[in-house]
């Protein structure tokens, strides 16, 4: 009994956390073919992991299944991306989708031109755009993602997605991926300013996308928190509000560093908004982008862990 | 695994929720081609089963296979080979009928090229057809109920787990739904949760039943309804004339008179009367044994010249077992105990 308690949650840590110990863990007992079958198809998974990196930059899959080439039907890639459509097409069948890029292009108006002053400071510069959106997106991703899971659990739909063949992070990575499109498309929709803006005068085009590959990773950031508390309430406001906090904390956390004294490096450095800060300036620095990767990653293992201690409870 | 054609294999599956225990040391084994009626009433550990099945929650101790895959070691083979219909299927309801059906072939990885074809085929079996158009929040829960079910024919399974598919449905729905099973039960392995027990006698041709997490009884619907062993007949005599005979009518018996008469037929058993005959005394007779005792009902009026109005015999029904083991200690134990006997 005892052998049994311990082996599923191995395999869990295996599944979840996406390390690459699978081909080998589960042809010890059942003597499946499958299990067989898989070792000679290590290189095929190193392969379609590669792929698979490359294409997501945000978790490394385990592809335990590796027989399929990368992409094709019934592989690890396929599954995240029919989840992340369906996810991404469903908030266009409620209002929810409309209403968040309708305020959120609202307030990045407001915001840019009245407090950034906008046209005050008579320059061809997207400072204040780019200051608008970062102060809006600890509100807006958790709203984009408040309803991943949550809305899943409440109404009992995560039951039928989890129970067909998918492994919980391809639920997981596909939910984000949804929620990012959403997220996408706001910043799309605020690309009219750039264009304009270098009609009006020379403009700096480092900044321009070195701004907009930085609210993409720091609004990575705050979706993968909203999915995280997403996944550990049934209710939608909950999840918005638990996101939101944690969301503006951090970001917050670099404007109020002379109350930190000798912390205040290592608060600094854990800040969104300071490395978005610095991708800003239009200097593309490894380590920015490292930051955020890992900040979603590791965001997404808790999601995992989370997914998965529903089995337990 | 003991033997190939074991399609689902639970070795003392436990599932303790906090203080309760769901699921209590729970064993069985179900057979390539069985369709199995998963039977017991509300809370019994029916739906937690199933969901150890389908890998949806783990169990807390215990073990079980599906087509030999193990539900800890190979998630993702066992729901590939299960088609699994949830109670009260939760479906996408902003998604169209089609559009689901897709998503689901998409994961289930049925090739783009064969997709149309094998969602036409369960929206036909499944009488989808006239609701195509709609999306399934528009539908209404039996339809909702249907398009679960093409879900989980989709990928063709050899194996399907349904958690109560006909819990929302109206009778001719049920009905239809039932006769479905049947049909495919001809050639997969089908274990169905319900509570309503015509729809096992119907469908199933083994029961399980289960009550408070544990077995209780396992085998045929007719076994089952036949291990108690009681017969109960009823008797009508005509309660205003007795037999004619060259036109003049015999006198008709009294009620205590019937009552004895009817005693006498049968020693040992336990007769009543019973109200609501029409123009008639009606006797209630239950009694333990095999022997079949209407015709000396039937020779007891000739004889006494009385007219007999109504006589029917019947063994006790699946829902009187059903009750017995399920309310109740006592019986609860020895049909345990019969039942693993039966099994060995």
């Amino acid at each position: 009994m005892a052998d049994n308690a311990d082996k599923p949650d191995d395999e869990s840590v295996n599944e979840t956390e996406a390390t690459e110990a699978k081909p080998e863990a589960p042809a010890t007992e059942t003597p499946t073919a499958k299990a067989d079958e898989a070792k000679p198809a290590v290189e095929v998974k190193k392969a379609d992991e590669k792929k698979a990196t490359e294409k997501k930059a945000d978790e490394k899959p385990s592809a335990s299944r590796p027989k399929m080439a990368p992409g094709s039907i019934g592989s690890p890639i396929h599954n995240t991306f029919v989840i992340a459509k369906r996810e991404f097409i469903s908030y266009f069948a409620s209002p929810l989708g409309y209403i968040v890029i309708g305020m959120f292009l609202l307030l990045v108006g407001f915001l840019m031109f009245y407090p950034f002053a906008f046209l005050v400071i008579g320059r061809a510069s997207l400072q204040p755009l780019f200051n608008s959106i970062a102060w809006l997106m600890p509100l807006i991703a958790p709203a984009i993602a408040m309803r991943t899971f949550a809305e899943e659990s409440r109404t009992g739909t995560l039951e039928m997605l989890i129970t067909q063949p998918v492994r919980d992070w391809e639920v997981i990575v596909g939910k984000f991926l949804g929620a990012m499109g959403l997220l996408a498309i706001c910043l799309v929709a605020t690309l009219s300013y750039p264009l304009a803006v270098s009609r009006m005068g020379q403009l700096d085009a480092g900044p321009v996308w070195g701004g907009y590959l930085g609210l993409l990773l720091a609004g990575g950031a705050y979706v993968s928190f909203g999915v995280m508390v997403s996944s550990y309430t049934k209710d939608q406001i909950t999840a918005f509000f638990g996101a939101f906090i944690i969301s503006a904390l951090l970001f917050l956390l670099n404007k109020a560093l002379i109350f930190f004294g000798q912390a205040a490096p290592v608060l600094e450095y854990i800040c969104p908004d300071y490395h978005y800060t610095l991708l800003s300036r239009g200097v593309i620095d490894l380590r920015n982008i490292l930051y955020f990767v890992s900040v979603i990653f590791v965001t997404l293992l808790a999601t995992a862990r989370s997914l998965d201690s529903r089995r337990w409870s | 695994m003991a033997l190939k054609d074991v399609m689902i294999e639970a070795r003392d599956l436990t599932k303790v929720y906090g203080l309760q225990r769901a699921v209590d040391r729970l064993s069985f084994e179900i057979r390539e081609g069985e369709v199995v009626g998963f039977l017991g009433p509300n809370g019994a550990g029916k739906t937690t089963t199933m969901k150890i099945l389908t890998c949806f929650i783990s169990p807390s101790e215990g073990a079980a296979t599906v087509a030999g895959f193990d539900v800890f070691e190979d998630p993702l083979e066992v729901r590939s080979v299960l088609g699994y219909l949830p109670q009260r299927a939760a479906l996408y309801t902003e998604m169209g009928v089609v559009e689901y059906l897709q998503f689901i072939a998409d994961l289930r990885a049925i090739p783009k090229d064969k997709q149309r074809a094998k969602i036409g085929e369960v929206v036909e079996v499944c009488g989808l057809k006239d609701e195509l158009s709609k999306t399934i929040g528009q539908l209404s829960y039996g339809y909702r109920q249907r398009v679960g079910l093409a879900q989980a024919l989709i990928h063709d399974p050899k194996i399907l787990i349904l958690d109560e598919p006909t819990a929302d449905l109206d009778p001719n729905e049920s009905a239809e739904v039932i006769e479905y099973i049947k049909r495919i039960g001809k050639t997969r392995t089908v274990m169905l949760s319900t509570h309503k027990l015509a729809e096992v006698k119907a469908a199933c041709g083994r029961v399980l039943i289960i009550n408070k997490g544990k077995i209780v009884a396992d085998g045929a619907p007719d076994e089952l309804a036949s291990r108690s062993g009681r017969v109960r007949y009823v008797v009508g005599v005509d309660d205003r004339e007795g037999l004619r005979t060259n036109g003049t009518a015999r006198p008709a018996p009294g009620r205590d008179e019937v009552l004895d008469a009817v005693r006498a037929v049968v020693p040992g058993a336990t007769a009543k009367l019973v109200e609501g005959g029409d123009k008639a005394h009606m006797v209630e007779v239950s009694h333990q044994g095999g022997a079949d005792h209407r015709r000396d009902f039937f020779r007891m009026a000739v004889d006494r010249g009385w007219n007999l109005v109504e006589l029917h015999r019947e063994a006790v029904q699946l829902d009187e077992v059903f009750r017995q083991l399920t309310v109740g200690d006592e019986p609860r134990r020895s049909a345990a105990k019969a039942s693993a006997k039966g099994k060995e």
